[in-house]
């Protein structure tokens, strides 16, 4: 176990190194000067060449890596551009928004698909099944920012049943009626995908041996979906649903980015689009940071569930 | 072979069909098995002649596809076809329990082995300690040192023959009057086998319960059963007591069979004899006899005519060849 999560630690700092690194190669890549971009068109060039010098863009590349690498160990992740705000707490002031809209959209898209997929397996081929099935494929089918956009012009412009923009003022009624739409969005996709999965590896389950000779006991049918299938069908999911934490923050960028809510994915936006280098390389820190741990928290989620994964850890 | 009112479970003429894409499947075609009160019978054949089809048959936990064209399922006085899927789970785990042919995948691997075996017991009267007590006996009764302790353990942690050792303490818990064992050695390595047939073979006289007894194992099945009906591509071919098939086989199939033993080969030999072809196709429903293409004795009423069993013994010894109709010629 512990030395389960030392490995991990590991593996985490090495997913973070390659992950920002490669991402300093990619922004070197991209036309356009930082410096020209933030100080307007009339920026003189001495005041590029300081302003360059003050972003140390004029280290070679592995020296501008090393140097951001050696700040943030000691807890500095570079300060804004243009603020002159620390980006630590620029990132971590708008991370709480997107964590709260991705557990949101992945916890109701759970709990409606992981019954969804079990009844679709248990009554397979019903009309229900069929139609769950269809309307799954639709769903995965349709990206993210598309439902943002329709949920938005239906349920906030046409009915005005709900907020359009923001995060609300003050008050958590407010800001849960805020988070409705964008986690009806970004989460939709997730229902149809994961009842899919939940479907797949039920049948699969319902089909093994160990169920025949539960039902060969006579065991009622409830017990055997619920005590010996389900914990078992469940595996696949929580490892998709580990994994899909990278998938649901790009799908939450698109979200924030269409409801204009305060967020890591806006914030990401504006960053790359104003060549805004520090704010983007504190942002990708920080999520693959994310993606680490929610990996981490399915490996464990798996190593309860099952007594297998849990002797190899 | 039927002894009348002794019989715990009659299935008479069943016949049975898989649905499949590339048409029916006839598994099993006039198949009737006669096992009585207190014995054991075997059911032999090679693979794919419908022995297992016929275990889940009776236990009724065929896949979906499987389809019961005639015949019934006599047990225990009531015809087990005609039960709702309700009145047939009351049966399972109760009056009758099955062994199966894979102990590493028979087990549900995320579940205790204590929570497995009291899960078994939820119909019976009584507290969750002493379906436990219950539990950790029928352990000790198979040969599972330790017990107690080794309630907690899951089935991964169990190497094979102690995970059938424990499918079969599990069978036997509930004292079932009937006990299906679908090659319940097949998975076993040969040692492992002896050594489960003998407890099996205890355990049976312990409780007094009828068993069927599945297999491909000749050995296996002249060690442990009282009776044996030997079957074909879907059919009975030859019925009788262990020491009549084993002495005086009637159908060229079982003797066929027999020779192909290795246990039953006095020469030495570089090459196992075999029976030479394969089992037929059993997508069309076959005209004459089922064993006419493989048979060294076929002759000309084989290919037309279906064979009726003839008696070659009075002691309910018979087969399914033309070869033993005493009314009609000898073949020329």
């Amino acid at each position: 176990m512990w030395l389960y999560l030392v490995r991990r630690l590991f593996l985490a700092v090495a997913i973070v190194v390659l992950a920002v690194t490669l991402l300093f190669v990619m922004i070197h890549a991209v036309p356009g000067d930082p410096a020209a971009i933030i100080l307007g068109p009339r920026a003189t060039p001495e005041l590029k060449a300081a302003l360059h010098a003050k972003m140390g863009l004029d280290d070679p590349l592995p020296v501008q890596i090393l140097t951001f690498f050696a700040d943030v160990v000691r807890g500095d992740m570079g300060t804004d551009v243009f603020t002159q705000r620390p980006v630590s707490r620029i990132v971590l002031g708008q991370l709480p928004f997107t964590i709260t809209l991705i557990l949101t959209s992945i916890a109701w898209a759970a709990l409606v698909a992981i019954p969804l997929g079990c009844y679709s397996a248990i009554r397979r081929n019903t009309m229900i099944d069929k139609v769950t099935g269809v309307l799954s494929v639709g769903t995965i089918a349709i990206p993210s920012f598309v439902m943002a956009l329709y949920a938005l012009l239906i349920f906030a412009v046409l009915l005005k049943w709900l907020p359009a923009i923001g995060a609300g003022q003050g008050g958590l009624w407010d800001a849960i009626r805020h988070l409705i739409l964008p986690a009806l969005a970004v989460g939709i996709g997730w229902v149809g995908y994961i009842s899919r999965i939940v479907r797949a590896s039920m049948l699969e389950i319902l089909g093994e041996n160990h169920v025949r000779m539960a039902r060969a006991f006579g065991l009622p049918e409830r017990r055997i979906v619920f005590r010996y299938a389900l914990p078992l069908a469940i595996l696949p999911t929580v490892t998709v649903l580990g994994v899909g934490m990278a998938h649901l923050l790009s799908a939450a960028v698109f979200a924030e980015v269409v409801f204009a809510r305060p967020g890591i994915g806006g914030l990401i936006v504006t960053a790359v689009n104003t060549r805004n280098y520090p704010i983007v390389m504190g942002t990708v820190l920080v999520t693959t940071g994310l993606f680490v741990i929610s990996t981490t928290i399915a490996d464990l989620v798996n190593a309860m569930l099952d007594p297998r994964v849990r002797e190899s850890l | 072979m039927t002894q009348g009112d002794a019989a715990l479970l009659d299935v008479n003429r069943l016949s049975l069909d898989f649905g499949s894409p590339r048409g029916r499947v006839h598994a099993l075609r006039d198949v009737t098995v006669s096992v009585p009160k207190g014995r054991i019978v075997g059911v032999v054949g090679e693979s794919g002649c419908g022995k297992s089809t016929l275990a889940f048959a009776i236990i009724r936990l065929l896949a979906g596809n499987a389809e019961v064209t005639g015949g019934e399922i006599v047990f225990e006085g009531q015809n087990l076809l005609d039960l709702n899927a309700r009145q047939m789970r009351a049966l399972r785990g109760q009056r009758m329990s099955m062994i199966f042919q894979d102990p590493m995948t028979a087990l549900n691997p995320i579940r205790t082995i204590e929570q497995q075996m009291v899960d078994i017991q939820y119909r019976a009267p009584g507290g969750q300690a002493g379906k436990r007590r219950h539990a950790a006996e029928a352990l000790d009764r198979v040969g599972i040192p330790d017990p107690e302790s080794r309630l907690q353990a899951y089935p991964h942690q169990f190497s094979g023959g102690m995970r059938q050792r424990i499918c079969i303490a599990m069978a036997l818990l509930v004292e079932p009057a009937l006990l299906l064992a679908d090659e319940p050695t097949t998975a076993l390595d040969a040692t492992l086998e002896v050594q489960i047939i003998d407890l099996l073979k205890d355990l049976q006289r312990d409780i007094g319960c009828s068993v069927l007894f599945v297999s491909h194992h000749l050995g296996t099945v002249a060690e442990l059963c009282d009776d044996v009906v030997v079957m074909y591509a879907g059919e009975v071919v030859e019925r009788g007591s262990v020491r009549d098939i084993f002495n005086n086989p009637g159908h060229p199939y079982t003797q066929a069979l027999l020779q192909c033993d290795p246990g039953r080969i006095r020469e030495r030999t570089r090459h196992l004899p075999t029976i030479p072809g394969n089992v037929p196709n059993l997508l069309g429903m076959p005209r004459g006899c089922i064993f006419k293409d493989r048979c060294p004795h076929v002759f000309d009423r084989c290919r037309h005519e279906r064979p009726a069993h003839h008696a070659i013994a009075t002691d309910g010894h018979t087969a399914s060849c033309h070869l033993l109709d005493q009314t009609a010629e000898a073949p020329a």
